[in-house]
């Protein structure tokens, strides 16, 4: 039986990098020749999610949102515009947990495994740290060092946070880090403070979002007060005697392909991960 | 690398000869008497398995003909008859084709033109702008993997960004030279997403269109307000947007969509060699946009102007709504969306505030 891996992600109609995040991992997917076909759909962007299913080939569709958390958009909008029956309790899941759902669309004669999205995945931890150690090109990072996983946060949704106290809790728990906080832009604890919440001189604020936009180059580093005139701002930047690194969008980190190859395999794809076959990123501090 | 060992097509159609063979003029079957062989040009009766693949070899162009259709050419129908499509293979004969072919064959699809090329017996496949067919080769960047294409769709010749792939905007200055039937469909996927897809649904009489009034009641989160705007009075409302939005001159898909099943809109769906099957999620955007603008009553103002000032105001509008305004020259003040003009319309009629002829926006209705 043939197998397919759409990623499908926000996309946007004003900010071209949206959908670079999901472009860039589908080329390097694609590249590593771990699935035989690879596509992405978008809400905002083309091929629609209302179109895709009918440009894959493959009988077996693993669908894998490119989002942060469980919510809206990964329990309506997306399984909807897919035209998938689809119940958020198929996922059974307490809001960090989802896994996959078998479903048949309406408009295609295909199975498409719905995944939970990536930003829940256990795998999206060693992105977190990874993503410290691209940031601070320090492959050791952690000694001496804070982390700050930084979300979107919205009181409409409680899983929103979820997601992001979930892996700050994971990267606490491995104990590389002095000092590990979640923060978030719409809610407490926020990130405009965020050099009250550390000791360590050095701190890695790696917000949890897919692309880079709006929030993560222009509000968080407003909020944090490491913006610069130019609208862009320095990594590090030295604020109230800490050096803040920050690390912009996670979605943008190449090891995000993993998780979006891991989402699939543990639905049930035959991922071929062979020796040549993986996306070419350095070993993780996996656990 | 040749394997030595794989049938020649001579030898695979004597295979296929079996399950018998009946396609663009080329038949074969196997008779209890030996095989059958018929072109347009000759017919064989009778033969063993060595004489049918002698004759076969007599009329390879047939033969090569089949086996690319059926082994070479991607076996999804949509993509198939694209490929078809391309070379109009359909119409003409397998000789007409091939003849064709060796010169190239060139359609469009929006503003891509595929050109279609026998090169020493294979299929090979050229992409360009439509509007660079005759440019020169080294003033194109050229690229080998089709992916590129969804990558050199997202802006224009000015660097804008281009949400809507179908936009009559595609950039220009690049080529593909040489891609196999495989990665011509994904190259023209990737410039035009879905297109293929749905333009063989819709040859296939299985065009699976959603119509205005589904597509909004569908909505839901900040979309979901566009309801309101849809409350069963009339679809002009949705004539406009589809003026607006869906003319050629904006996006090249054909609209397919109307009010609703039975209700068909009153302005033109395109010319498009592919179908629009619902409003787009730009269109829904727009249309919440304009489900706030539409909800406000209208008032009378009253102002003096002179004759010239209010055409050069519509011509402004027109300007603007058409796309032109960049192509209007300083010198030229006959135009009225001219700079100068209208910067000399606004000095003259606005106030401080920016209120054409001082008349306040929100002032109380008397």
């Amino acid at each position: 039986m043939s197998e397919a891996l759409l990623i499908v992600a926000h996309g946007s109609h004003l900010n071209p990098k949206s959908s670079a995040p999901a472009q860039d991992h589908a080329d390097a997917i694609r590249v590593s020749g771990a699935v035989d076909e690879v596509r992405e759909a978008y809400w905002k962007e083309e091929p629609s999610l209302r179109n895709a299913l009918r440009t894959v080939s493959a009988d077996e569709v693993y669908v894998v949102p490119l989002f942060v958390s469980e919510g809206y958009f990964t329990e309506e909008v997306l399984p909807r515009e897919l035209r998938l029956e689809f119940d958020a309790d198929d996922w059974d899941s307490d809001g960090t947990n989802a896994d996959v759902a078998a479903c048949r669309p309406a408009d295609v004669d295909k199975t498409v495994h719905y995944c939970g999205p990536v930003g829940t995945h256990d795998a999206m931890t060693d992105v977190v740290v990874r993503r410290a150690e691209t940031v601070t090109g320090d492959p050791e990072v952690g000694d001496g060092v804070g982390l700050a996983v930084v979300g979107h946060g919205t009181k409409r949704n409680e899983n929103s946070a979820k997601a992001v106290e979930y892996h700050a809790d994971r990267v606490r728990d491995r104990g590389r880090f002095d000092e590990v906080h979640a923060l978030f832009m719409d809610e407490e604890p926020e990130i405009d403070d965020v050099t009250d919440h550390f000791e360590s001189d050095d701190v890695v604020v790696v917000p949890l979002f897919i692309a880079d936009g709006y929030h993560t180059q222009e509000d968080i580093p407003a909020d944090m007060g490491i913006a610069d005139d130019a609208g862009g701002y320095a990594v590090p930047t030295r604020l109230d005697g800490h050096d803040i690194w920050y690390a912009g969008a996670i979605g943008t980190e190449a090891l995000m392909a993993d998780v979006i190859l891991e989402r699939a395999a543990d639905a049930g794809a035959a991922i071929d991960r062979g020796p040549g076959n993986r996306t070419p990123t350095p070993a993780a501090d996996g656990d | 690398m040749v394997d030595t060992d794989a049938p020649t097509p001579a030898e695979a159609l004597c295979e296929a000869a079996r399950d018998g063979v009946d396609f663009d003029g080329l038949r074969a079957a196997r008779t209890p008497d030996g095989f059958r062989l018929a072109v347009p040009e000759a017919e064989y009766a009778d033969l063993s398995a060595a004489a049918f693949v002698e004759a076969a070899r007599t009329h390879r162009a047939y033969v090569d003909n089949w086996l690319f259709w059926h082994a070479t050419a991607p076996q999804a129908a949509a993509e198939w008859a694209f490929l078809r499509w391309l070379e109009r293979a359909d119409e003409r004969s397998v000789p007409e084709r091939d003849d064709r072919l060796a010169d190239g064959c060139t359609r469009e699809w929006g503003q891509i033109a595929v050109t279609v090329r026998l090169d020493d017996g294979r299929r090979r496949y050229a992409l360009r702008h439509a509007d660079e067919t005759d440019a020169d080769p080294e003033t194109l960047s050229t690229y080998a993997d089709p992916h590129e294409a969804r990558r050199l769709r997202k802006v224009d010749d000015d660097g804008d960004y281009r949400p809507l792939s179908t936009a009559p905007t595609l950039p220009g200055g690049w080529a593909f030279t040489d891609l196999d039937a495989t990665a011509v469909v994904r190259a023209v996927d990737g410039f035009y997403p879905a297109t293929i897809a749905n333009w063989h649904r819709e040859r296939e009489g299985d065009l699976d269109v959603t119509h205005w009034h589904d597509a909004v009641s569908r909505q839901t989160g900040i979309y979901g307000v566009v309801r309101t705007w849809d409350r069963g009075e009339g679809h002009d409302h949705v004539n406009w947007v589809a003026e607006a939005c869906c003319a050629d001159s904006q996006c090249l898909k054909r609209r397919e969509w109307e009010y609703d099943d039975e209700t068909p809109l009153d302005v033109a769906g395109g010319d498009g060699v592919f179908p629009c099957r619902e409003p787009c999620s730009l269109v829904i955007a727009t249309a919440r946009t304009w489900t706030r603008l539409e909800s406000e009553r209208p008032r009378t103002y009253a102002f003096d102007l002179t004759p010239s000032e209010k055409a050069q105001i519509e011509e402004i509008v027109d300007a603007v709504a058409d796309g032109r305004v960049d192509g209007v020259r300083d010198g030229d003040t006959s135009d009225g969306a001219n700079r100068f003009r209208a910067r000399f319309l606004r000095a003259k009629l606005f106030d401080d505030d920016g209120n054409l002829c001082g008349v306040p926006t929100d002032a109380e209705v008397e």
